[in-house]
């Protein structure tokens, strides 16, 4: 078994630096790295680039990032729910590249495969495929889009091993397993840390060899941003 | 003239027993309270659930189990979880049968705007470019014209496009419009709604033959 292992988040996050390109898992505030997040307002880098579906709150997730100015680029599918988001990328403070999201879960898994690029439908005809190669198939319009360059990519799982061993819980699942193996660094954190040989192989969604450093998440908030509920009869 | 629910009652009479279907935030998530119940039909929500259910009871509601639109909800039996690249095979695969979605504007010749203001409301595409690239059923749930009262059913649209040449059908408050190759077709109309009323609120070519049918409810 090769040991994933870290003690903590510091460790973890170990060679983050001003200037670099981070991955995020995590739909909205649902399946976010809490943990990592928090550490790197801790240590307060800037000019970074974040790819995430979403900006997360004013006040949770990538929000707590925009409000310290850490982020010099954004690069997400979604960006509603965070007025200080807009307000920074309407002033022009922040550059934003928003991307549809099946083109962002698929440029990270080219990454995470292996694959240099892809031709995808979406986006044709639109200010997205501006500027980008353009090829026919089969009568069909399709563009040329490439798979993400980062340096660490943040995951959150439900339960991991030492062996870097990840399964994920519910619709936390996400881009997480999708942007492990896709950066340079794969960072994930875990409510779960498990002895090695308590998950059944049969049920792991990503297996370790994807995963550079484990750690066990010291405080998962898990903020509903949309608490719907109906009545009981 | 329809109200959001009306409109998503008689989107749900276009759901077919064995289809699997995505619905879009706002208006569509209310199809899902109109679908009949002797037939059978699983949502799919992009974020990485097939088989979604109702909203929670209280108490019962789970950070890890929430929609598109960041709603909690929950699944019925037969439900699995994947992830987003998966989902999105689905969508681009053309697995999924029927998208639902809303929209600021559509065109004539089927193009849709519905992700971005210029200069004033970007709030981003999320899945809908790669839901509307795909998808061979596109229905667009709306209201007939904006706030201002201005037609959302144009000769071009003026807004950024979300997808080119992809609507085939619109339900509004006022109509229901098939989209051919010819301009807007009027299927049918509102309960009350005159054709003269659906005209004056339509910018683009509106095709008119024969009697048009009031909805059936």
């Amino acid at each position: 078994m090769i040991n994933k292992k870290v003690a903590n988040v510091t460790e973890a996050l170990k060679g983050v630096a001003d200037s670099m390109t981070f991955m995020f898992g995590g739909f909205g505030l649902s399946g976010i790295p809490e943990n990592a997040i928090a550490e790197l307002v801790k240590l307060n880098i800037i000019n970074l680039t974040c790819i995430s579906n979403n900006a997360g709150v004013d006040d949770f997730g990538l929000g707590l990032l925009l409000q310290q100015k850490q982020i010099k680029k954004m690069i997400s599918s979604y960006v509603g729910e965070n007025d200080e988001f807009e307000r920074q990328m309407l002033s022009g403070e922040l550059d934003v590249e928003l991307i549809p999201q099946g083109t962002l879960a698929e440029r990270a898994r080219a990454a995470q495969a292996g694959f240099p690029a892809f031709y995808t439908p979406a986006g044709y005809g639109t200010e997205v495929a501006e500027g980008k190669e353009i090829r026919e198939f089969d009568g069909k319009m399709y563009v040329l889009e490439h798979a993400f360059n980062a340096d660490f990519g943040f995951i959150k799982a439900w339960k991991g091993d030492a062996a870097g061993n990840l399964i994920f819980k519910g619709t936390a699942r996400n881009f997480n397993p999708n942007m492990c193996g896709a950066a340079k660094i794969t960072v994930a954190e875990v409510e779960e840390l498990v002895p090695v040989g308590e998950l059944d192989p049969n049920q792991i969604h990503i297996p370790g060899i994807f995963v550079q450093r484990i750690f066990k998440g010291e405080h998962f908030e898990k903020r509903i941003e949309q608490r719907t509920v109906r009545q009981r009869q | 003239m329809l109200d959001k629910n009306g409109i998503a009652k008689r989107i749900a009479k276009e759901v077919k027993d064995g289809d699997y279907v995505n619905l879009g935030i706002g208006i569509p998530t209310l199809v899902a309270n109109f679908v009949r119940e002797d037939i059978e039909v699983e949502f799919q929500s992009e974020n990485g659930v097939l088989g979604m259910g109702p909203f929670p009871f209280e108490g019962e509601e789970d950070a890890d189990l929430i929609n598109a639109g960041k709603q909690t909800i929950t699944t019925l039996p037969g439900a699995s979880f994947f992830d987003s690249a998966t989902s999105f095979a689905m969508i681009r695969g053309k697995h999924v049968d029927l998208t639902i979605l809303g929209a600021m504007e559509v065109s004539e010749d089927g193009d849709i705007a519905n992700w971005k203001i210029p200069g004033k409301m970007v709030k981003g595409m999320g899945g809908a470019m790669d839901l509307v690239a795909s998808a061979e059923n596109i229905i667009v749930a709306m209201m007939h014209t904006n706030r201002a009262g201005a037609s959302k059913l144009l000769k071009k649209c003026t807004l950024p496009l979300t997808g080119v040449g992809c609507v085939k059908k619109i339900v509004t408050n006022l109509a229901v419009i098939e989209v051919t190759p010819k301009g807007f077709k009027l299927l049918e109309r509102a309960p009350g709604v005159s054709v003269a009323a659906i005209k004056e609120a339509t910018e683009g070519q509106l095709i008119i033959e024969g009697d048009i049918p009031e909805m059936d409810l």
